[in-house]
């Protein structure tokens, strides 16, 4: 296999962002037209990679190495195991519906989708997507800092530029500052897990497969776990550093609050599982009891927080937080069964809270609200939409026959191993889950439409409606069969108990 | 005595000189209108000596030529070249602003400035790097106030001649004491005779301390930045860009030198006052950036702190250090450049420079914009800029000298940045024009400009993503100090 599908994959959706830009900005069809083409495009390539992947090896594969500056042992290194996968192909499909729900509908009353500069829009939607992808692929530490930024900056121009006017450049600015903090602590972190691999090994390598072999001392590693963890961990929405991100969802576009709930969240706690706990084996047992307090706190208060409010976006915002904080919660467990989980589950909630985004932006288009009291009657207008939440309200609340079942019944039972009162009171937050998924489906969904939406809110476009089926699809797919995705999860999850000395 | 290697050890300069000889004779001949044209001259003419230089005046093995004076090695060769790419994009900067544009002095005094920080980077000798400095100095000076009908332009030049000659007497004090207790002049001969046994460590510390006046003063690190807002903007932008790049990097390459060659037994103990002075610089140069409302002054103090950040890899004391300085020095040469490039081609078309002008950019002209952004988020330290590899490098060599402290200052530091650059973004690409028409104001650019910022942004987005040749070139450089 000669093809380098990962460099493929990586900088597909940057060529296609240099495409766009050079495009005259009144083409506004020809522009959306080549941004579906290449989000098509890149959707294949992931698919490819999913399902070509060969489960019975495990390991990297698809592996592409080159050399960038081998004076400080920097290069190009791609490869996907059974946890990166699933979360490039989760990629692509949210880059895929993304654009979709972007496309919107030119018609004045409607004016859903992006119709300010929709060139700009997708050339900085898709440098994001790329350095999404890039950190997804890289074995190579510089080069996933690289990508990560590239994945963080674009934000602050998507969120300030096509937000929410109310509050986007004060969400659009606290959410790059958040990020950038944590980026630049884990990356002094990496800098002197570098410099010590030298004095150890002799070697220069920023190679995360090389720096495996290390052999940080103990106290190296309980020093510096906290800084490089909680650093990538703030991305993946923890608990005390929690706070930018349902803002930063409030505030983004529909199309961007995708990206930033289904697949930037998850950046966050795969760089945190892939350098802080792969690379720093020891710091992450020893503090695993506070990364499962942090995580266990976030699970319930999200939960909770996301009940109390009367904003849809702010509901699935804090959903987020409560939903990650399971993810982090698995990762915490350091066993088989609470890794597989927080894999299956980082795949499960993209494609979830994606769908929820992409129908709250739906709603909000047509009817100008947001607030769950002022809304009602959806379903007659727009069932399809209606139907799409309903069903991500089942994977919300692990529903069995859903995806969220089979992420978060492993999750449960990872905690149950390591310290049955957390997963008791983790638990809770599933009946809260239940009550806010469920109150706000017969508001918006089933109750009286109020007089003042009367008339004027119509039904979604086909490819809103595409969007959604490709999402459900997905969501019911692996929730009836399993099989399509934990093993492969498994696989990478053998790989990271190695590390941990087979924990 | 007088070899090919003396020859194209000063090859560069030789060619400048020409080129300004050259330039003395054919203005004159010039109409009036067509005077701009001379900046094209310049340009392609410092761009052919690039390739001239490349071509036959590589060094080889450091060598002494002129009986010491000069040192012909990699250092000196690659900021040469660095130096005459900055003023080639300044000379075309020069074309289309109406008050030096049209004036061939400008350009001479341009390229008399060039050929001083030439030889400021090859200097092995105290008497040549004074004569080197100054070289450099004066024609900015001139250039700073060459706005004469211009009250802030005046100022700025006469600030900045005030507070340089000040500077300078400090430090050419500095190198008459270095003189009386070494008995030389020699870079290369003072690691010999400036001994640390042989001299008390207070005078030796006093020595060093005035002639890191004069240094700081041109690489503008707090507390001798002072002068550095006022002059950046007063004088004419271009001249702004160049000051505050390759005048900056002259003053870097010199400073590295003399620490690593002259006074290396002493660089060790100097290490944690650079280290302060880094952390200081880097501080207050940010916090007064926060407050700007000029560009000019927001690009002005940035570039203090941008000082700040490179001192850390003279801190880190290795090889490594000096090559990640050299590295960061090439990436904020091209970006600044660019900062000030697109700038000086806003106001010159809208004639204003606060930073609330830039309302709606991106709208008037989204090339323009595009290029600020690529600009300002290579400042803030975001891929995949230059911006990001080189501060990357500057914190790893920081790191390996066992200053994590610096790094985490750094870092704190980065951040602010980025809240001050992304804050100016939030003009160009959110805020709109008050009567939101800007599509009746648009922002053209000429041909030079286009030229220009194409190619530094180009340079800019290349330094950051295929960074192994431009590393190894600065490492080539940083070797012959070790």
């Amino acid at each position: 296999m000669n093809f380098p599908v990962l460099s493929a994959i990586t900088f597909t959706p940057m060529v296609a962002a240099l495409i766009i830009l050079m495009m005259p900005s009144h083409r506004r069809n020809e522009t959306r037209a080549v941004a579906l083409a290449s989000a098509t495009f890149a959707l294949l390539l992931s698919l490819w990679v999913y399902f070509s992947y060969d489960q019975s090896l495990g390991g990297y594969q698809f592996v592409e190495k080159y050399n960038w500056l081998p004076a400080l042992g920097i290069s190009l290194h791609f490869g996907v195991d059974g946890m990166s996968a699933p979360l490039v192909l989760l990629t692509g499909v949210v880059m895929f519906t993304g654009v979709l729900i972007s496309w919107g509908d030119e018609d004045p009353h409607v004016k859903a989708g992006i119709q300010d500069r929709p060139r700009e829009f997708f050339a900085f939607l898709f440098l994001l997507a790329g350095g999404v992808f890039g950190v997804f692929v890289s074995l190579d530490l510089f080069m996933l800092f690289f990508f990560y930024e590239i994945a963080v900056f674009p934000m602050y121009l998507l969120i300030a530029i096509w937000g929410w006017v109310v509050t986007r450049e004060y969400a659009a600015m606290k959410l790059t500052l958040y990020l950038f903090v944590g980026s630049v602590v884990s990356l002094v972190g990496v800098l002197v897990m570098y410099w010590t691999q030298y004095k150890n090994t002799g070697i220069l390598s920023f190679d995360m497969l090389v720096m495996e072999n290390a052999g940080f001392s103990q106290a190296l590693q309980i020093a510096w776990f906290l800084p490089v963890f909680l650093g990538f961990a703030v991305l993946g929405g923890i608990w005390p550093f929690h706070n930018w991100s349902p803002d930063g969802h409030v505030a983004a576009p529909t199309a961007v609050s995708m990206f930033h709930a289904g697949v930037l969240m998850k950046l966050g706690a795969f760089a945190a599982l892939r350098v802080g706990i792969m690379l720093l084996p020891e710091g992450a047992k020893y503090w695993s009891w506070l990364i499962m307090t942090f995580a266990g706190i976030a699970v319930v208060y999200g939960a909770y927080i996301a009940f109390v409010q009367t904003d849809m976006k702010y509901m699935i915002g804090f959903s987020s937080v409560s939903h990650m904080g399971l993810v982090m919660l698995g990762l915490s467990t350091l066993n088989r069964d609470g890794l597989t989980g927080a894999g299956v589950q980082m795949f499960s909630h993209g494609v979830m809270t994606a769908l929820f985004f992409a129908v709250t932006g739906m709603i909000y288009d047509r009817a100008h609200t947001r607030m769950i009291p002022e809304l009602g009657g959806m379903m007659k207008i727009m069932p399809f939409a209606g139907v799409g939440f309903i069903i991500g309200g089942l994977v919300s609340m692990g529903m069995p026959g859903f995806s969220g079942f089979v992420a978060e019944f492993p999750i449960f039972m990872g905690v149950w191993q390591k310290q049955w009162l957390v997963a008791v009171i983790a638990s809770i937050s599933i009946v809260i889950t239940a009550a806010y998924i469920m109150t706000n489906i017969r508001k918006v969904f089933f109750a009286e439409l109020p007089e003042k939406l009367h008339g004027h809110v119509g039904d979604i476009t086909v490819l809103d409606k595409i969007a959604i089926v490709t999402l459900c699809i997905l969501m019911i797919g692996l929730g009836l069969f399993p099989g399509l995705m934990v093993p492969m999860v498994q696989t990478g999850v053998e790989n990271i108990l190695r590390l941990l000395g087979g924990a | 005595m007088f070899t090919s290697t003396t020859f194209l050890s000063i090859l560069p300069e030789v060619l400048i000189l020409v080129l300004a000889v050259l330039i003395f004779i054919v203005e004159p001949f010039w109409k009036a209108e067509g005077r701009r044209n001379v900046g094209w001259l310049t340009a392609g003419g410092l761009l052919a000596a690039i390739i001239v230089s490349l071509l036959f005046g590589q060094p080889g093995e450091p060598t002494a030529t002129f009986g010491g004076m000069i040192r012909f090695d990699w250092l000196g060769f690659f900021f040469k070249l660095l130096f005459m790419f900055a003023g080639a994009a300044t000379a075309l900067l020069f074309m289309d602003n109406e008050k030096i544009g049209q004036r061939g002095e400008a350009y001479l005094l341009l390229l008399a400035s060039l050929l001083g920080m030439d030889l400021m980077a090859v200097s092995a000798d105290l008497v040549m790097l004074y004569l080197a400095i100054e070289t450099t100095s004066i024609p900015l000076y001139v250039l700073s106030g060459f706005m004469l009908a211009d009250k802030k332009s005046t100022e700025a030049g006469f600030k900045y001649l005030l507070f340089g000659a000040l500077a300078s007497a400090f430090m050419l004090y500095g190198f008459s004491l270095v003189f009386g207790f070494a008995g030389t002049t020699n870079l290369y001969q003072l690691v010999e005779m400036f001994k640390a046994e042989s001299l008390p460590l207070t005078t030796a510390f006093g020595v060093l301390a005035l002639i890191l006046v004069g240094l700081g003063f041109k690489v503008s690190i707090v507390p001798f930045h002072f002068w550095a807002p006022d002059v950046y903007e007063g004088a004419p932008t271009p001249v702004s860009g160049f000051l505050s790049t390759a005048s900056k990097a002259a003053g870097f390459a010199v400073l590295v030198r003399l620490f690593f060659v002259a006074f290396p037994e002493f660089a060790a103990s100097w290490t944690l006052t650079l280290a302060i002075l880094s952390a200081i610089t880097m501080t207050v140069g940010n916090l007064l950036t926060l407050q700007q409302t000029n560009i000019k002054r927001l690009l002005a103090y940035s570039s203090v702190a941008h000082a700040g950040y490179a001192m850390i890899g003279v801190v880190a004391l290795s090889q490594l250090g000096v090559t990640s300085v050299i590295f960061y020095l090439a990436a904020y040469i091209l970006t600044n450049l660019l900062a000030f490039g697109v700038v000086m081609a806003f106001s010159r078309v809208t004639g204003v420079d606060e930073i609330r002008d830039f309302s709606g950019l991106s709208r008037r002209n989204p090339w323009l914009a595009l290029m600020m952004l690529a600009a300002f988020l290579s400042l803030a330290g975001m891929p995949p800029f230059g911006g990001f590899v080189a501060k990357v490098f500057v914190f790893t060599a920081g790191v390996q000298a066992g200053y994590v402290w610096l790094v985490f200052v750094g870092i704190i530091n980065s951040i602010i940045g980025v809240y001050y650059y992304l804050n100016v973004m939030k003009f160009v690409y959110l805020y709109r024009m008050p009567n939101e028409d800007e599509e009746n104001h648009p922002v053209p650019l000429t041909r030079p400009y286009l030229i220009t910022l194409t190619v530094l942004a180009l340079g800019v987005i290349l330094i950051g993503t295929v960074f192994a040749p431009w590393f190894g070139w600065s490492d080539a450089a940083a070797l012959t100090l070790f």
